[in-house]
């Protein structure tokens, strides 16, 4: 630990695994500008070429260039690969060929099939006769306790995207530990763990006890796994070139061990940073090596691939990894945790050009350093390649040592773990209140009638405009509903993910005692709140079908639309989020997790609405839902701050796992001035 | 009052975050036009300007030392009491007031511009043609009255922003840019004078409404030509 640690001020997080209390006494903030960045060197543009040679190479071969087919992705599961030994600075990829995608069939081997079918790939029978006659998937765990309702509101759609025949992902291990411990602290911190989960053997107990071992086996693995590669990760980073390796290496055994469906990365710029401020100050590194290993970092991340089917890339236009790294954000001191890395990550986006992985996330603050953010304006200006995220909102929560799940849902690193729960859609959940619990769409396949979803509620009964007061009372007990029925199939999904495509590797960076989120999410607010208005405020005339459905309806009359910055709807918004929330809290969550709720569909509300029919605010069947929270599509009539204004009411208590507002703005409509 | 539209998040009239009201009614018909939809006196929306006032204040917070509240159009003097009324109900709270105006109802012996004037405090002034007959054709009306409103405005030492829309073949020849400068050069309150490059954006509101395009064939100018002109006009804006 000594030489590891030269130079750096010990405290707490010596004796014990701290690392927020190592970086708060060392890390340097930056005040300054980006002048002092370096462009890209040549082993960096030779190695980009390459991988962009490759990319071009597989999108010509229909957008996977090459899969494993038999050998079965673990995190010592392949010999070491390369773009370019001689070249590379930060080694290891997921396979031992570039571009050569895992086959990751824990989640469901049918899944791993069909995706590899695709794409004209063939599992090997090997492979397929282990996942389906002795080793049982997450996949087959769930679907053996499915209870009838489950499978019905899964075909209906009303529950959507739910993890149960993937990863689950989501899951952010601290990668930091890795270099800032070594792995032999980290295993010897877990047997220690280990030790004090005894007396009287719980089924909790016997879990945790079997789960630390499976820990300690996955810590003892990227061990291996960075051996391959010539690393010896028993003990810790010495400088920064391995701190940066020795964090990556831990990343890397993740996305091995999980095909997830956000593997997010963690909040690193500002812990590198100490490491690369101490080899500039020993005049072992210049600044152009210094951005030259945080490049060859990021190119690393933006190489990340998995196996899937096409649907799945359909569902978020493109082939999403969400490699998401947060950076800057404020200390709870006051300190700005801007550092001079905060500025090298970013510009990698110039050094290697845009790109959408890893999404690299601003925590902003308006007490960041003005240069900074002047910085940042400048590379979105250039790039459009940052996201940007409220630190001062999530700070109050979180402390300041939080990170980005997926895109907005927010985690103390190491500290916090969470069971993805895609979400429910609450425009389908409002025509369920209507219809009773008949689908509006899907049919029962043994009667052709329509398909009872619900148990059967009472519908709206009568051909006069709705009632708005016997809408929301409806609409409120099928909430009740839908809230009990989502709750209990998570549920279902997560105690099989946890036994069945468990993340030993991941949660061996977490604390033993981790606080769990149950990440519910909703779809199609602003429908189900336009709906509600339509009918409160405007004439609303069901027009049924032979079955006595409502399938469409007549409006007459205007009605405020949620987005123009007005009380009247945008309370309906607010109210439908604090009832749903309160909801799904009055139920009991997996493993003691803490619920919270998401309002953040970025692509996927295309699909959604696709399968939701007609709603009473005028949308048309098949339409798409707005993305997140916005405003229904043309519907804000007043201008960007109106919409902002509405969504911004959205209460964040009830929607903990992050809010999220598509918006799109010409620059010209920012402004006539630089 | 009657209103086109209100937009929440305006950058390009005025300075700063400006919350702009789009007042309904025009009496030119320039051919440049692009938002026809405005033309109608009798279309649109009535809203008080109490009610007007109530909204533009949500956005108090993100008017920051230069924001404030734009009147634009249509032609926002054909509601003279209205706008004032507003104006009035602004300065109250605080909050920078400006109109976006072409000037063309503009009279001498009218002592509510004095009143407009005194909770007003910018003036962005369109200048569409120099020359009379030019303007007529241009815009249907005589440029007398925008002239006019232009001398009366350096008399009471306003600041003004003045605006001229540059058409390719209409209102971009160095003669006429030149003499724009000239006069614009005898007047002590204008802060900026701005170019605004002619686009074809406005011709689907033409299509919907069912009025033929009269700037048909017309495309935007040439940046060179927009750089010429801005240099002809001296458009960096100078303190008072």
């Amino acid at each position: 630990m000594k030489e590891a640690w030269r130079g750096f001020e010990r405290g707490k997080w010596c004796d014990e695994i701290d690392v927020r209390d190592f970086i708060q006494r060392n890390y340097t903030p930056y005040e300054g500008d980006g002048s002092f960045l370096a462009p890209a060197t040549e082993a960096t543009k030779t190695l980009w070429e390459q991988v962009l040679q490759l990319s071009k190479e597989e999108r010509a071969r229909g957008g996977v260039y090459d899969a494993d087919t038999d050998t079965v992705s673990r995190v010592n599961s392949h010999k070491a690969g390369y773009f370019n030994k001689e070249l590379e600075k930060i080694v290891g990829i997921q396979t031992d060929a570039p571009f050569k995608r895992a086959l990751q069939p824990f989640g469901g081997i049918r899944m791993a099939e069909e995706s590899l079918n695709m794409y004209g790939y063939e599992v090997s029978p090997r492979v397929k006769d282990i996942f389906t006659h002795y080793r049982k998937t997450h996949n087959d765990g769930v679907y053996d306790a499915y209870t009838p309702e489950m499978r019905r509101a899964r075909t209906a759609h009303i529950l959507t995207g739910l993890p149960d025949t993937y990863g689950r992902g989501r899951i952010i291990g601290d990668y930091r530990r890795v270099a800032l411990y070594g792995v032999d602290f980290l295993i010897a911190q877990k047997e220690k763990d280990k030790l004090l989960k005894d007396g009287s053997m719980t089924p909790e107990k016997i879990r945790d006890r079997e789960e630390l071992s499976e820990q300690v086996k996955a810590l003892k693995a990227l061990k291996e796994m960075a051996a391959e590669y010539g690393f010896d990760l028993s003990a810790p980073a010495v400088n920064a070139r391995e701190a940066i390796q020795w964090l990556y290496f831990g990343y890397l055994a993740a996305v091995k061990d999980q095909n997830g469906a956000a593997m997010s990365i963690g909040r690193n710029t500002t812990f590198l940073d100490i490491y690369i401020q101490r080899d500039l100050d020993e005049g072992a590194l210049t600044e152009s090596e210094a951005q030259e290993l945080v490049d060859h970092f990021v190119m690393k991340l933006r190489v990340v691939k998995f196996m899937r089917i096409r649907e799945y890339n359909e569902l978020f236009s493109g082939d999403p990894t969400w490699v998401t790294e947060s950076i800057g954000g404020m200390g709870i001191d006051g300190r700005p945790l801007v550092t001079r890395t905060s500025f090298r990550i970013l510009h990698t986006l110039v050094n290697l050009g845009p790109a959408p992985e890893p999404n690299l996330t601003v925590l902003w603050s308006r007490h960041l350093p003005e240069n900074f953010k002047r910085f940042c304006a400048e590379t979105s200006i250039q790039t459009s390649a940052i996201q940007y995220e409220s630190d001062d909102l999530m700070r109050t929560e979180m402390g300041d040592d939080y990170c980005i799940a997926c895109c907005v849902s927010s985690m103390r690193v190491g500290k916090d773990m969470q069971f993805f729960g895609a979400r429910a859609n609450l425009a389908k959940c409002l025509l369920y209140a209507i219809n009773g619990g008949k689908d509006e769409l899907t049919k029962d396949k043994k009667t052709g009638l329509p398909l009872q979803v619900s148990p059967e509620f009472a519908p709206v009964l009568g051909d006069g405009p709705l009632d708005f007061q016997e809408v929301i009372k409806k609409y409120d007990n099928m909430m009740s509903w839908l809230a009990g029925l989502y709750v209990n199939t998570l549920n279902v999904i997560h105690y099989m993910h946890d036994k069945y495509c468990y993340e030993a590797l991941e949660m061996a960076l977490h604390d033993t005692e981790v606080r769990r989120f149950f990440a519910t999410g909703v779809a199609g607010l602003s429908c189900a709140a336009d709906s509600l208005s339509a009918i409160k405020y405007a004439k609303v005339y069901p027009v049924r079908d032979e079955h006595g459905i409502v399938v469409d309806y007549r409006i007459e009359g205007d009605y405020p639309q949620y987005g123009n910055n007005d009380d009247r709807v945008d309370e309906l918004a607010v109210w439908i989020v604090k009832t749903f929330m309160n909801k799904i809290k009055s139920h009991t969550t997996y493993r003691e997790s803490v619920p919270t709720m998401s309002i953040l569909t970025i692509t996927s509300n295309v699909v959604y609405g696709k399968k939701t029919g007609n709603t009473p605010d005028g949308r048309r069947a098949g339409q798409p839902l707005a993305p997140g929270a916005n405003p229904m599509h043309g519907r804000d009539k007043h201008g960007a701050l109106a919409s902002l204004e509405s969504v911004a009411k959205l209460p964040y208590e009830f929607a903990r796992d992050g809010i999220s507002n598509t918006f799109s703005i010409t620059p010209q409509s920012l402004g006539k001035d630089e | 009052m009657r209103i086109h539209s209100l937009e929440s998040f305006g950058t390009v009239d005025g300075p700063g975050i400006r919350f702009v009201v789009f007042a309904q009614g025009c009496p030119m018909r320039c051919r440049y036009c692009h938002n026809p939809d405005t033309w109608d006196p009798n279309g649109g929306i009535e809203m008080s300007a109490e009610q007007i006032a109530e909204e533009a204040l949500k956005y108090k917070r993100y008017f920051g030392e230069q924001g404030g509240v734009t009147v634009s159009g249509g032609e926002p003097l054909l509601q003279l009491t209205e706008l004032t009324e507003l104006f009035r109900i602004l300065k109250d709270k605080n909050v920078h007031t400006c109109v976006d105006t072409s000037g063309i109802c503009f009279r001498e012996d009218d002592p509510r511009y004095d009143d407009l004037l005194a909770v007003t405090d910018l003036v962005l002034l369109d200048i569409k043609h120099i020359e009379d007959e030019a303007h007529r054709r241009l815009t249907g009306q005589s440029n007398r009255a925008p002239l006019a409103f232009a001398r009366y405005l350096n008399r009471l030492n306003k600041p003004v922003w003045i605006r001229h829309v540059l058409v390719p073949g209409i209102t971009d020849e160095d003669g006429q840019l030149i003499k724009l400068k000239e006069f614009l050069d005898q007047l002590g309150n204008v802060e900026k004078t701005e170019v605004l490059p002619y686009h074809t954006m406005g011709k689907i509101k033409y299509q919907t409404l069912g009025i033929p395009y009269p700037l048909e064939g017309v495309q935007p100018p040439e940046k060179e030509r927009i750089e010429n002109a801005r240099k002809i006009l001296h458009t960096e804006r100078r303190e008072l």
